[in-house]
């Protein structure tokens, strides 16, 4: 009877855990799309700040935003495939890989304040960047490089061996191999790697309060990339901080939902095409 | 053909080098803490540093203790485990186990979507909804307090707790669970006798990875922690080792700047250690 | 006949295994050589070791000598990519590159640096319908060759490797994934190379190494047992081991 009893807890306790996390997020979603929707206006997202009337747009923000994700991915891309490919196609030396993955995991596990208060050191500091996007976006490379680094790794293991047989044996040499046969194969995981960077810019803030800066000017992208810019996340945390302007803070929280919404279901279909493509082979 | 081996040796030479960018990545942010964060503590003293109750970074006979700050991480993220394990544990088992294929689809995906989530979106919503609330429930004048962080961060946590139980269940051989209920078991007590204790090395990660997210938040805390250097108290306002970075850093000079990477290297150094012990339970929960 | 590869003392190690005992074979040119004998006695080793092949796996130690055309190809200015152009190599299961058909072919060609079109164009055609499969492919050049059947596929790959004209071919069991047609189309197709290529196959079956080898080795255990003419080997062998072998007494 008291085996029953406990049984029955247990799996009521489950139950009520897996649907308080549930409610937890629609009660987000839904609480702060009803504080946020009646705040967007396309006043508020085509103008930009004017201290002189008092109103506030966030199309610099929006610009920055982009701006940042692009110079990240710049940088980020080919360092974290270019690792991932000598990880799997050029290291022999066991120690070797297993040091530099470690790195790769103590990087993922560093909190954004510390790679914040390093690129403000080194990029902004030492190398002279001032606070601007650029010093934000490399400090972004950093923290986004191990996320690059594995999703294309495990992508890497999916070509099959006999694809890098077939072109030894026609007496390719070993970097147009990788080129025409290992790295078309390994697309899918460098794709992935794109999205979750791309979501983990969209909601970074410590890491750019100090490097990226906190201006809303408008700029285009190269001289962007060179001033101080604030991106929605970061332009979220300065207004209702700083400013108290609620409104404005839940109109680019919704905004934010929707992105964090989009990134993932993109990623949920790349890896779902992923493993079905996993499967045919 | 010995330019087209002294080529590929060049094309070796470049992935070499990608390939140890990690690694240099790694000593970069070690060494610039590391001669960053030394001065201060040598000036300070480390054991007043450390140990010192009372931060007046800013007073005109400043006292740099961060003892407070220290503290208030530690009760901060042990509370948030407390709260954030056993519901996070408890809906991994629900997924992994229980749920019918639909529902857990529609599960994961909102748990995807929590760890999704930036984290100045849960400091405004804590700072509208959870401060005011914790202000009227216990008719406190103020309710950003290290219990508004608390929660906020066991929130946090979650995502990442929830994911790494799902993997370590999973990974418990089917063939266990079988014995167990073809012994007469009922599903829930095989789960609870029989996985998790198989899986239990895997949990620990999940709890490490947790302690680690938790310590290293700073936006979300920030906005709903109330930010005073006061030792930390349930209702009071409290401040974090990494909001006494982020607070000061904007207006910081001279020795108060040079603290504040100081604490940053001791943040440093808490995260390494978890990093460590998660590296340890995951290669256990592999063998 | 010209001799066009010659096996002095040849011993090969996987790591501290020895998989290979100083094996000793000269192989004619435009000939068909088949490597017989039971699973794991070394022969698709040997296949591997003559276009070096077995450089791609770690721990690999090789001592004696290879020649191909008088010259060591173990020797410090060989280029292990030139060599691979001369000894072409067809694999078990087929395996063509995830594009075009025209472009599986067009790789090799193109990695000794062919560009001109025209020239390509004249390649593939060539190496396809010396692989006997130009008129099942030629309205579909711009497909994906994944989209092929299995046999077919594996005539592309042989296509693949007659692109770069080599002087030998070397097949690991080239039809032990396919079905019964696709097999004696290779079969075949490789009565019809040997007229411009020296071959060297493994397989499993004897039949096959009946019906198309001139020459037949037989390794056991890293030994290579009997090497000689397929019609002597198969109604007269030496080694008693060799006959038990393809009687069926063992293997």
């Amino acid at each position: 009877m008291k085996r029953k009893i406990n049984i029955a807890l247990l799996r009521a306790l489950c139950i009520i855990s897996a649907a308080f996390t549930c409610a937890l997020v629609l009660f987000l979603l839904v609480y702060i799309f009803a504080k946020g929707v009646p705040n967007i206006s396309w006043e508020l997202l085509s103008t930009k700040r004017s201290y002189l009337t008092g109103k506030i747009g966030i199309l610099p923000d929006i610009l920055n935003t982009v701006y940042i994700i692009v110079a990240t991915l710049v940088f980020v891309l080919p360092l974290g495939v270019g690792s991932a490919v000598y990880l799997s196609e050029y290291a022999k030396n066991k120690r070797l890989v297993a040091v530099i993955e470690y790195a790769a995991e103590t990087l993922s596990g560093i909190p954004s304040i510390i790679y914040g208060l390093v690129g403000m050191l080194f990029f902004c500091e030492f190398l002279d960047m001032q606070t601007s996007l650029l010093a934000g976006a490399l400090t972004l490379v950093i923290m986004n490089l191990p996320t690059v680094m594995r999703t294309t790794q495990e992508s890497l293991k999916t070509v099959p061996q006999s694809y890098r047989e077939g072109a030894f044996g026609l007496g390719a040499g070993k970097w147009r191999v990788i080129r025409t046969v290992v790295l078309p194969g390994c697309i899918d995981g460098v794709i992935t790697g794109c999205i979750l960077s791309v979501g983990r810019i969209l909601g970074e803030s410590a890491a750019l309060l100090f490097t990226a800066g906190t201006a809303h000017a408008l700029n285009g992208f190269f001289a962007g990339l060179r001033s101080s810019g604030s991106t929605l996340t970061v332009s979220l945390y300065m207004y209702v901080k700083e400013e108290g302007e609620f409104g404005v803070g839940f109109a680019i929280a919704a905004i934010l939902m929707v992105l964090t919404l989009l990134v993932n279901l993109l990623a949920a279909f790349v890896g779902h095409r992923f493993k079905r493509r996993q499967n045919d082979e | 053909m010995k330019k087209q081996r002294a080529f590929e040796n060049f094309v070796h030479g470049i992935f070499l080098i990608l390939g140890l960018i990690t690694v240099g990545f790694v000593l970069l942010i070690t060494l610039y803490l590391i001669i960053a964060g030394i001065p201060a503590i040598r000036e300070i003293g480390i054991l007043d540093f450390l140990f010192n109750t009372k931060w007046a970074s800013t007073a005109s006979e400043p006292s740099y203790g961060i003892l407070p700050f220290i503290l208030t991480s530690v009760y901060g993220t042990a509370g948030a485990i407390i709260l954030g394990v056993p519901v996070g544990f408890m809906t991994s088992v629900y997924l992994a186990k229980l749920a019918p294929a639909k529902i857990r689809t529609v599960v994961s995906g909102a748990v995807s979507l929590l760890a999704g989530i930036p984290s100045v979106v849960y400091g405004l919503v804590g700072m509208m909804v959870l401060v005011p609330g914790i202000r009227k429930l216990f008719h406190i004048p103020d309710g950003a307090s290290l219990l508004a962080a608390i929660i906020v961060l066991a929130i946090m946590i979650l995502p990442s707790i929830i994911n790494v139980s799902i993997t370590a269940s999973e990974a418990v051989p089917r063939e266990y669970e079988d014995a167990s209920l073809a012994l007469g078991a009922t599903p829930v007590e095989t789960y609870f006798r029989v996985s998790v204790p198989a899986a239990k090395s895997g949990i620990a990660a999940a709890v490490v990875l947790g302690v680690g997210r938790a310590i290293g938040e700073a936006m979300a805390v920030m906005m709903v922690s109330g930010n005073a250097p006061n030792m930390p108290e349930l209702f009071g306002s409290v401040r974090f080792l990494t909001t006494a970075v982020a607070s000061e850093m904007s207006y910081s000079s001279g020795l108060q700047r040079q603290a504040l990477f100081s604490i940053a290297l001791v943040l440093f150094l808490f995260i390494m250690l978890i990093n460590a012990a998660l590296n340890f339970f995951l290669k256990r929960s592999k063998e | 006949m010209n001799d066009i590869i010659t096996v002095r003392d040849l011993n090969l190690w996987y790591g501290s295994v020895q998989a290979l005992h100083h094996v000793n074979l000269n192989i004619p040119e435009k000939t068909i050589t088949a490597l017989i004998g039971p699973s794991g006695c070394g022969k698709s080793t040997f296949l591997k070791t003559l276009d070096r092949m077995n450089d791609l796996i770690q721990g690999v130690k090789i001592t004696g000598e290879v020649c191909y055309k008088g010259r060591d190809i173990f020797a410090r200015d060989v280029d292990v990519n030139t060599l691979r152009k001369e000894i072409g190599m067809v694999f078990q299961k087929p395996n063509p590159f995830p594009m075009s058909v025209y472009d599986n072919i067009a790789y090799g060609p193109r990695t000794h640096g062919i560009k001109s079109r025209a020239k390509l164009d004249d390649i593939v055609e060539r190496s396809l319908r010396d692989a006997a499969i130009w008129d099942e492919v030629k309205d579909r050049l711009r497909k994906n060759a994944l989209g092929l059947s299995g046999g077919q596929q594996q005539r592309l790959c042989i296509a693949r490797a007659l692109a770069v004209e080599p002087q030998v071919l070397l097949m690991d069991e080239p039809t032990s994934a396919l079905d019964p047609i696709s097999t004696s189309k290779i079969e075949e197709l490789c009565m019809q190379l040997k007229e411009k290529y020296t071959i060297i196959t493994v397989t499993h079956n004897m039949q096959q190494a009946v019906r198309i080898s001139d020459k037949t080795a037989f390794f056991l255990l890293g030994e290579l047992v009997e090497f000689g003419d397929t019609e002597k080997i198969f109604s007269n062998p030496t080694d008693k081991r060799t006959e038990d072998y393809i009687t069926g007494r063992f293997g």
